[in-house]
């Protein structure tokens, strides 16, 4: 395909400016080593600090930003920006922080970046292969529209296992009734439902056809081929909702802990100025 | 008076000499009628029927009913704007008890006799009236052709249809192809079985709307049709489920039809042999012929006037207004045709010097297409223009500008500008016109127009200028030839003499190609050179053993010159992407050309060798594909290109597309549309056929020539300078448009003024609160490309992964997969 995504944004603009950035907080992390070594209340600390609290909440203005939709300028940008410049932060946090580290507000102020910009990397993972995935599985349809089909299929399944004998009967209302799909998030991220009522249906199915009397042998078939459908689109709609809830999931950590690292942060900047 | 007049029975009013008896209570009657009123005269209103205003009244429940010409001014005191068919009768019945009219009903007037003293009318009830002056105003709806064949009189036979809803599961057969026979059927087909019976092989004579809801109802089972079939008879069942029974007379012989109901729309029979036993005189013999009449409506016999449908203005606005002005003119009052206020104001700059009949004779003088119209087309599409009075040295369009209108030189001589440099490439002078290239191809302008002295201009709107060449069958002639003239100036001829491109001109020929018909064959013999005038064609080769679309070459282009110049046969297939017209010079003429033309033949050469580089590159591209398929697991450009092409893209001149492979199903693309459009998104992105990872989702394609724009009563879309096609707040919600969209991207919708959110708001989660535009009725919706928001589409700006964007598809190979210099091959004006 010929237009860029996120990464390559403008021929990797923002990858170009975080490279350059990364290289200036290290030289001059390098080139101003105060005589007690490497903290963050030295003036190349407090200016790298500075700028990391800056990034930070410029980071979390991209939630709002990609929300307004009458500011100028590209959504696309934004990201390409808050991936790479998110990246380029923990580099400058690090160099800010002088690798000293403790069981204080600081290092937990650390450890919270981390795990958001972690959490991140997963994010462009998902957004990577997930689009592709449901692509792949969906074609042309809708979740709504498969849903609406099962229950097409089931309208018609219930009809007509009602003109035969009951255990067929019992085993598709019982496939309709119980079926769930997508309840929960754990179902969700694991996309299948243990012991399937619709695919155990299937299966029971294939056993109790043997003994029909031949002019129910056709009912039967059609019966049959419903189940099977409903199977698959079943199954279509759960790797849908799975593919949704794992392409989602990593915002459940990224957006509350950067909520708790702004917190933090807030804490860890007062914290030094109080006690200064 | 009118009080003391309505009074008088019927029987002492004949003693009594009225000034003026008005026969027939439809708009124009009604309007005059009014008048008389106001005016305090001794008239009279006669209707046929037992209410006013029968023609409107039979119109289909909850019809809306149209004020064309928009432009024209109401001048009666009947009042009269667009709207239903009851809202209409309604205002009209309360201006006629407001004003007291003085109306008799039942009353049908069977002739008319010169008397010493003006005028006796005689009526069905064997009395007369005495009169200085009367009035004809019975329209031409009045006497419905029947059926005449036995059994026509059967109870279940009716000549109208009030209300198609009051009819359900019933079998249903409508006799009559025209328009009203066509609506009435598809009324009918949503809760019946239709069938209709059309003496004609086809249903040329329908709206275009009419036609496509035809073949769609057909479609889906409810309706169907038998062509040249005449009913032959009607038979009463005494059994079974049907209670009538109509033979056909169909070409394959004679077929029963049992039946509910027949409905007949056989249209009306003509008024003139009426006319004519009143003493009416007409021009010509033919039956539909109008009568003659002054330009004050007087006929051939003084003191009798003729107004509205019968006069021949079909309009209601037209007929009101006459109305009031015959009126007017019986008291000796002098009147000016409505429009003349309007007419003044558009001269308001130019020869203000003269009265209005002069500047349009100077016009029509000046100008000799326009001389080809009647007074009465000229002052419309004057009305519907604008003057322009340009300076010396102001361009009146730029080349690649999107702009539709046609231009008539009134005085002032112009340059034509088609390449680069700055130097005219043709001239234009008084009399002449131009813009007709836009009005065919509907793209973007081939050139650029700049003035070299101070000008008089009319620029008349495509829309005007398309009603006048479907009737005036000269204009179009002439217009078709310098359309031809113009697009091979353009193609091959800037270097042509005038005497050559004259000699190609008329020797070339006009063809059309429906969406996918072959222009040429892969394998035939060179015939000749085909120059795009409008829509677009593919060009697709044989590679092994499957056709693969190599290109696509828009209107302004020319294909098949490859051939022409190696001699050898076609290399490759061309066909119409969408209905095309291309302009086709043989090859024998153009060899000759060739010939005598050394410049020409360097530009075909060198076009030649570029050709051979671009299949060559595209073919080994395709090959690559070919044989790699299964391992990159990635269709081919081609097979891409192939399908936009099936999506219409190839009549778009905008299309959003979206990548799957990329998007992540957040949906800020709708909502950002949503929210910077009146709270209805105008794209769905979960619909619409996918190919190779892009989606062509249900979002307007700003084609070339917008079927939404064929039929909007208020004229309410419109293609702005940079090719948006939009809606604008004249819409009154009539569904046209959506129907007529085969896209499906317009929706009818509520506008609600959207606020943005607050940055508390937002992160609380909370909606601000929406509230409706105007009286919140339902208006049609579609995408305007956000042409009035800074930065472009909203939606490819909300977009965080990149996932959407838009293609013009010029672009389209360049998108496709090619690289980036394939796409300028095949469009080289593209901006």
């Amino acid at each position: 395909m010929q237009h860029s995504n996120f990464f390559d944004y403008k021929k990797y603009r923002y990858f170009k400016v975080a490279v350059v950035m990364i290289l200036l907080a290290f030289a001059a992390f390098l080139l101003f080593e105060p005589a007690v070594g490497h903290y963050g209340g030295s003036w190349v600390g407090y200016a790298l600090g500075t700028i990391s609290a800056g990034l930070v909440f410029w980071m979390a203005w991209y939630g709002i930003r990609k929300r307004r939709y009458r500011s100028s300028g590209t959504t696309q940008a934004w990201l390409s920006a808050h991936i790479y410049l998110g990246t380029a932060l923990t580099f400058i946090a690090t160099f800010h922080s002088g690798f000293n580290y403790g069981l204080n507000i600081h290092t937990v102020t650390y450890g919270l970046l981390m795990i958001v910009v972690i959490s991140g990397f997963f994010g462009n993972y998902a957004y990577m292969i997930y689009p592709r995935l449901m692509t792949e599985n969906m074609g042309e349809d809708n979740l709504d529209g498969l849903l609406l089909r099962i229950a097409e299929a089931d309208k018609m399944a219930r009809q007509i296992a009602l003109m035969m004998p009951d255990d067929i009967n019992n085993t598709v209302t019982r496939a309709c009734r119980e079926t769930s799909i997508g309840i929960g998030l754990l179902e969700q991220l694991r996309g299948f439902q243990p012991d399937c009522p619709t695919a155990m249906a299937v299966q029971e199915l294939t056993a109790l056809g043997h003994d029909l009397p031949v002019e129910q042998r056709k009912l039967y078939r059609d019966l049959y081929s419903l189940m099977v459908r409903r199977e698959s689109l079943v199954k279509r709609a759960r790797q849908d909702l799975m593919y949704r809830a794992r392409m989602g999931f990593w915002l459940y950590f990224h957006v509350p802990f950067a909520i708790a690292l702004i917190m933090a942060m807030i804490a860890h900047v007062l914290a030094v100025f109080f006690y200064w | 008076m009118a009080a003391a007049a309505k009074k008088k029975t019927a029987k002492s009013a004949s003693a009594t000499l009225h000034d003026i008896v008005i026969i027939g209570a439809g708009p124009s009657g009604l309007s005059a009628a009014v008048r008389a009123s106001e005016q305090g005269l001794n008239y009279v209103l006669l209707e046929a029927e037992q209410a006013p205003a029968n023609t409107v009244r039979n119109y289909q429940r909850g019809k809306l009913v149209m004020s064309e010409p928009r432009g024209l001014p109401l001048r009666s005191a009947l009042p009269f704007t667009a709207s239903s068919r009851e809202s209409v009768l309604q205002t009209w019945e309360q201006t006629m008890a407001e004003h007291q009219v003085n109306v008799r009903y039942g009353a049908k007037a069977l002739g008319i006799q010169k008397v010493a003293t003006g005028l006796m009318v005689e009526l069905d009830d064997g009395t007369s009236l005495h009169t200085k002056n009367a009035v004809l105003a019975m329209g031409v709806q009045g006497s419905l052709r029947k059926l005449e064949i036995p059994g026509g009189d059967l109870p279940q036979i009716q000549y109208q249809l009030d209300d198609p809803d009051a009819y359900k599961n019933e079998t249903i057969v409508v006799i009559g192809g025209g328009d009203s026979g066509v609506e009435n059927a598809i009324a009918l087909s949503a809760r019946n079985q239709v069938i209709i019976l059309n003496r004609a092989d086809d249903f040329s004579n329908c709206k275009e709307t009419n036609l496509s809801q035809l073949t769609e109802a057909k479609k889906r089972g409810v309706l169907d049709w038998l062509l040249e079939t005449k009913p032959q008879s009607i038979e009463a069942n005494s059994s079974g489920d049907f209670p009538i029974t109509v033979f056909a007379n169909t070409p394959n012989g004679v077929e029963r039809i049992p039946c509910h109901r027949v409905i007949a729309r056989l249209g009306a029979l003509s008024p003139r042999p009426l006319l004519e036993s009143f003493g009416v005189g007409f021009s010509t013999p033919d039956l539909y012929a109008l009568p003659q009449l002054s330009s004050h409506y007087e006929s051939s016999i003084p003191g009798l006037y003729v107004i509205g449908a019968l006069a021949g203005y079909p309009l209601i606005k037209q007929g009101i207004n006459q109305g009031y002005e015959v009126i007017e003119h019986i008291l000796g009052n002098p009147v000016e045709p409505a429009d003349s206020a309007l007419l003044r104001e558009k001269f308001a700059s130019f020869c203000t010097d003269r009265g209005i009949d002069d500047v349009l004779e100077k016009i029509r003088k000046s100008v000799p297409l326009l001389a080809m119209l009647s007074s009465l087309q000229l002052r419309e599409l004057v009305l519907e223009s604008n003057i322009l009075l340009p300076q010396a040295g102001d361009v009146i369009f730029k080349r690649n500008d999107y702009s539709t209108t046609f231009f008539f030189i009134v005085e002032g001589e112009l340059d034509i500008l088609i390449d680069d440099d700055d130097l005219p490439d043709g001239h234009l002078k008084a009399g002449e016109f131009f813009g007709e290239l836009a009005l065919v191809s509907g793209r973007r302008r081939a050139g650029t127009v700049r003035t070299t002295q101070a000008c008089v201009l009319i620029e008349t709107p495509r829309r005007v200028m398309l009603k006048l060449v479907d009737s005036v069958q000269s204009m179009r002639r002439i217009l078709n030839e310098v359309a031809i003239k113009t697009i091979i100036h353009l193609c091959i001829g800037l270097s042509l003499s005038e005497k050559d491109l004259n000699d190609v001109a008329n020797n070339a020929t006009l063809k059309t190609y429906a969406a996918g018909e072959e222009l040429f064959h892969e394998g035939d013999e060179a015939d000749g050179l085909y120059l795009i005038q409008s829509g677009s064609v593919t060009v697709s080769h044989t590679i092994g053993g499957r056709d693969v679309v190599l290109f696509y070459v828009a209107a302004g282009h020319y294909v098949g010159e490859m051939s022409l110049v190696s001699g050898e046969p076609r290399y490759a297939t061309v066909r119409a992407a969408i209905a095309t017209e291309a302009v086709f010079i043989e090859a024998g003429r153009m060899r000759d050309i060739i010939a005598r033309n050394p410049e020409i033949r360097g530009e075909l050469d060198a076009r030649y060798l570029q050709h051979l580089q671009d299949q060559e590159k595209r073919q080994q591209l395709e090959m690559a594909f070919e044989s790699n398929q299964v391992a990159v697991g990635q269709p081919s450009p081609s097979n891409l290109i192939s399908f936009l092409i099936q999506q219409g893209v190839g009549e778009a001149t905008d299309v959003l597309l979206i990548d799957e492979s990329l998007c992540v199903r957040c949906n800020h693309c709708e909502q950002a549309c949503a929210d910077t459009h009146g709270g209805a998104t105008r794209l769905d992105r979960d619909a619409g056929p996918i190919f190779a990872n892009i989606r062509v989702p249900t979002s307007c394609r700003h084609c070339e020539h917008p079927h939404c724009m064929k039929d909007c009563p208020p004229d309410a879309i419109h293609r702005a300078p940079h090719g948006e096609v939009y809606i604008d707040d004249s819409c009154i919600g009539c569904g046209n448009c959506q129907a007529n969209c085969p896209y499906d991207v317009i929706q009818m919708s509520e506008i609600h003024e959207q606020k943005e959110p607050s940055i508390v708001q937002m992160l609380l989660g909370i909606k601000p609160k929406s509230v409706p535009v105007g009286n919140g009725a339902k208006v049609a919706v579609k995408c305007d490309m956000c042409k009035d928001i800074s930065g472009g589409p909203v939606c490819v700006r909300a977009c965080p992964v990149g996932a959407a964007l838009r293609v013009k598809p010029e672009e389209l190979l360049n998108y496709a997969g090619g690289t980036g210099n394939d796409a300028n091959l095949i469009n080289d004006d593209a901006d």
